[in-house]
C-alpha cells in the first residue's frame, strides 16, 4: 500500500527517522548483536578474555538437564497461565453477553486489574499465601491442608500460574466479549427457534464463530506467559524450590546477572529470539487470515 | 438492534442467576486487592497474629504516611515521582519519535525508505527480557546506570506505535495533502496543523495502553537501578522484604502495593474509551 500524494526532498524524511533509527540501532539490534556474538563465547575464570566456542554454549545447553527442565516448567507454565485466564474470562464474558442492560458496568468492574503490575499482583498473592501471616493458607491450616509453597513444587507452580492469570483475565475478558458481541443476534434465535437449547447453541454456534477471536487470544496469551510474568516468578518464588518455577526468562536472568555465565545467559537470548520471532510469524499469518475472514 | 431483548434472553430466575455468577466472578477478582488494602489499614501486629481481620482498621493515615515520607529503603514519594517519570517519558517519547518517523515513511520517497521500514518493524514485539544482558552492558557503558534516561531509552526502542500511526496515516484522505501542496504549505505545516490534530484520538489512546506498560516495568528497573532513591514502585516493593528470617513490614508494604496500583487503575478506569480503543488498536 502506498500513499498516491508524496511530498519532496529527501533531508527532511532522513531528518524525521533519524532519531527512532538511532534509538533502534544503538539500545536494540546493537545489544541484539552482542546477545549473538557472545552467544559464540565462553570468558575464561577470571574474566579477562573471551574464549570462542563456535555452537558451544548452544549444545552445552541442549544437554543440560537444568535448561531442559526449565522448558518444560515454561511449557507447563504457559499452558496453564493461558487455560486459567482464558477459561475464567470466557465464561465471564459469556454471561455478561447474556444480559440486556449491566454488561457495561460488569466490564468497569472486570477491566481494572489489567492495570496492576505482574509484580504487584505477585505480591498481593503472596500475602495471601504466606506461610506465616496469610490469611488463605491459615484458612486452608483449618482444614487440614498445611500449605506451603517454599517447600512444595506443586503448591509454587500453582500460585505463580493463579497470580499470573489473574491480571489476564481482564484482557482477555474485554476481547471475548467484544466477540461475543459482533456474533449477529439473528444466527442465535433461528438456532433458538430450531430448538437448540443453550449449550447446544454455544457449542455449535457460538464456540465457533469466535475462533478468530480466541486464536489471537492464545497466541497473545503464551507470549505474555513467556516473557511478561517475569515479575510474578521473582516476587512469590525467586524460581524456586529448586527449580521448580524457573521459566526461561527468569532463568536469564539468574544465569546472566546472579550466576554471572554471560555466554551461556546470551545463548540463552537468542533462543529466546527465534520463539518470539516464531510466534510473530504465528500472529501475523492469522491476521492476514482474519482480514479475509 | 435496539432491542436486544429476543428469545435467546435470559428473565426471571435465569437472569438472576447469570447476575449471580458474575457477581462471583468480581468478587474473586476484587477479594486480592481488598485483603492488599486491608492491610494497609490496621497495624503489625494484627497481621502477624493470624487470621487477619477482613474490615479495614483505623491505622490508614499512620501507614500511608510512613510508606509515602520514610518507607523503608527510600521514601515511596519519591519511588512514585520516578515512576512517574520513567511512564510519562516512555509514553512521549515513543509517541514522538513514531509520529516522526511514521509521517516520513507514508509521505515521502526517500534513498533507504524500505531498509528503514524493515529495520524499525524488525522490533515489533521484541521485549526488553530477551536482551536484558547485552542492553544492560550498553547502558552501563554510557554510564546511564541509576539515571531516568537509562530507565527510558531502552524501552523507547519499539515499532509498535510507529506501525500504529503508519496505519492510520494510510487511511488520511489523499486530497488534504494534495491541498496543502497546492497551496504551497510546506511538509511540516501540513504535518502539525493537519495531521497532528487529526491523531489525536489515537495518540491519546496510545499515551493510555503506554504509560500503564511504562508504569509497570520491573525487570529493567531491577537491572539498573541499584540506587533505592531512583527506584521505582513496581520494582521497590520487592526491595522492602527482609532477607532472611524477619518479619517483613506488612502494612507499609501493602500500602506500597495500593499505591503503585492507584494511578495506573485510576488511568483506565477513567479513560475506559479510550483504554479499550488503544488496546484494540496496538493488538490489531
Amino acid at each position: 500500500m502506498e500513499k498516491r500524494v508524496k511530498f519532496k526532498g529527501w533531508m527532511l524524511p532522513l531528518l524525521l527517522v533519524a532519531p527512532q533509527v538511532f534509538i533502534t540501532a544503538v539500545f536494540f539490534f546493537w545489544p541484539a548483536g552482542q546477545a549473538i556474538w557472545q552467544s559464540l563465547f565462553i570468558p575464561d575464570p577470571f574474566g579477562l578474555s573471551m574464549k570462542y566456542v563456535g555452537l558451544g554454549n548452544f549444545e552445552f545447553l541442549l544437554g543440560d538437564p537444568y535448561y531442559r527442565a526449565s522448558f518444560v516448567t515454561t511449557a507447563i507454565f504457559s499452558t496453564l497461565v493461558t487455560l486459567v485466564s482464558m477459561g475464567v474470562a470466557l465464561w465471564l464474558a459469556v454471561m455478561a453477553d447474556r444480559l440486556i442492560k449491566g454488561s457495561g458496568t460488569y466490564r468497569t468492574l472486570l477491566i481494572w486489574p489489567y492495570a496492576v503490575a505482574p509484580a504487584v499482583a505477585g505480591v498481593l498473592w503472596l500475602f495471601m499465601f504466606n506461610t506465616r501471616v496469610g490469611v488463605v493458607s491459615w484458612y486452608l491450616g483449618l482444614l487440614g491442608y498445611d500449605w506451603n509453597h517454599v517447600l512444595n513444587d506443586e503448591e509454587a507452580m500453582g500460585l505463580v500460574v493463579v497470580a499470573s492469570a489473574w491480571g489476564r483475565v481482564s484482557y482477555n475478558f474485554l476481547f471475548f466479549l467484544a466477540g461475543l458481541q459482533a456474533i449477529p443476534k439473528s444466527v442465535i434465535e433461528a438456532a433458538a427457534i430450531d430448538g437448540a437449547r443453550f449449550w447446544t447453541r454455544f457449542r455449535t454456534i457460538v464456540f465457533p464463530l469466535l475462533s478468530p477471536t480466541t486464536f489471537f487470544l492464545l497466541v497473545v496469551n503464551i507470549v505474555y506467559a513467556f516473557f511478561e510474568t517475569f515479575g510474578v516468578i521473582h516476587t512469590i518464588t525467586s524460581g524456586g524450590p529448586q527449580q521448580a518455577t524457573t521459566i526461561l526468562v527468569y532463568k536469564v536472568y539468574s544465569d546472566g546477572f546472579i550466576g554471572q555465565d554471560l555466554g551461556s545467559s546470551a545463548a540463552q537470548s537468542v533462543i529466546l529470539l527465534v520463539i518470539v520471532g516464531l510466534l510473530t510469524v504465528i500472529q501475523f499469518k492469522f491476521i492476514e487470515r482474519r482480514v479475509h475472514y | 438492534m435496539a432491542d436486544r431483548s429476543g428469545m435467546v434472553e435470559k428473565r426471571g430466575a435465569g437472569l438472576w442467576l447469570t447476575h449471580f455468577g458474575l457477581c462471583v466472578g468480581v468478587l474473586l477478582i476484587f477479594f486480592p486487592i481488598w485483603l492488599a488494602f486491608v492491610a494497609s489499614t490496621v497495624s503489625q501486629p494484627e497481621i502477624v497474629r493470624p487470621p487477619m481481620p477482613l474490615l479495614p482498621g483505623d491505622h490508614f493515615l499512620e501507614n500511608y504516611e510512613r510508606a509515602l515520607f520514610s518507607g523503608i529503603n527510600a521514601p515511596v514519594g519519591l519511588m512514585l515521582f520516578n515512576s512517574l517519570v520513567m511512564a510519562v517519558g516512555i509514553a512521549v517519547g515513543k509517541i514522538i519519535i513514531s509520529l516522526l518517523s511514521a509521517f516520513a515513511i507514508v509521505y515521502f520517497n526517500f534513498p533507504f525508505r524500505r531498509v528503514f521500514f524493515w529495520l524499525i518493524f524488525l522490533t515489533l514485539m521484541l521485549p526488553v527480557e530477551v536482551r536484558i544482558v547485552p542492553t544492560y552492558e550498553v547502558i552501563a557503558g554510557f554510564g546511564m546506570l541509576n539515571s531516568y534516561s537509562g530507565l527510558i531509552f531502552p524501552l523507547v526502542a519499539s515499532a509498535t506505535a510507529t506501525f500504529l500511526f503508519r496505519q492510520f496515516f494510510m487511511t488520511v484522505p489523499d486530497e488534504l495533502a494534495e491541498a496543502a501542496r497546492v497551496d504551497g504549505a510546506r511538509p511540516m505545516r501540513f504535518f502539525i496543523d493537519i495531521l497532528i490534530p487529526m491523531s489525536r484520538t489515537n495518540i491519546a489512546a496510545l499515551f493510555v495502553i503506554l504509560f500503564i506498560y511504562g508504569w509497570n516495568q520491573y525487570l529493567w528497573p531491577l537491572l539498573i537501578t541499584t540506587d533505592p532513591e531512583m527506584n521505582t514502585i513496581v520494582m521497590g516493593i520487592k526491595q522492602m522484604f527482609p532477607s532472611g528470617d524477619d518479619i517483613a513490614d506488612w502494612p507499609v508494604i501493602m500500602a506500597t502495593s495500593i499505591l503503585a496500583m492507584v494511578p495506573p487503575v485510576v488511568v483506565v478506569v477513567s479513560m475506559q474509551k479510550l483504554f479499550v480503543r488503544g488496546l484494540v488498536d496496538s493488538e490489531k
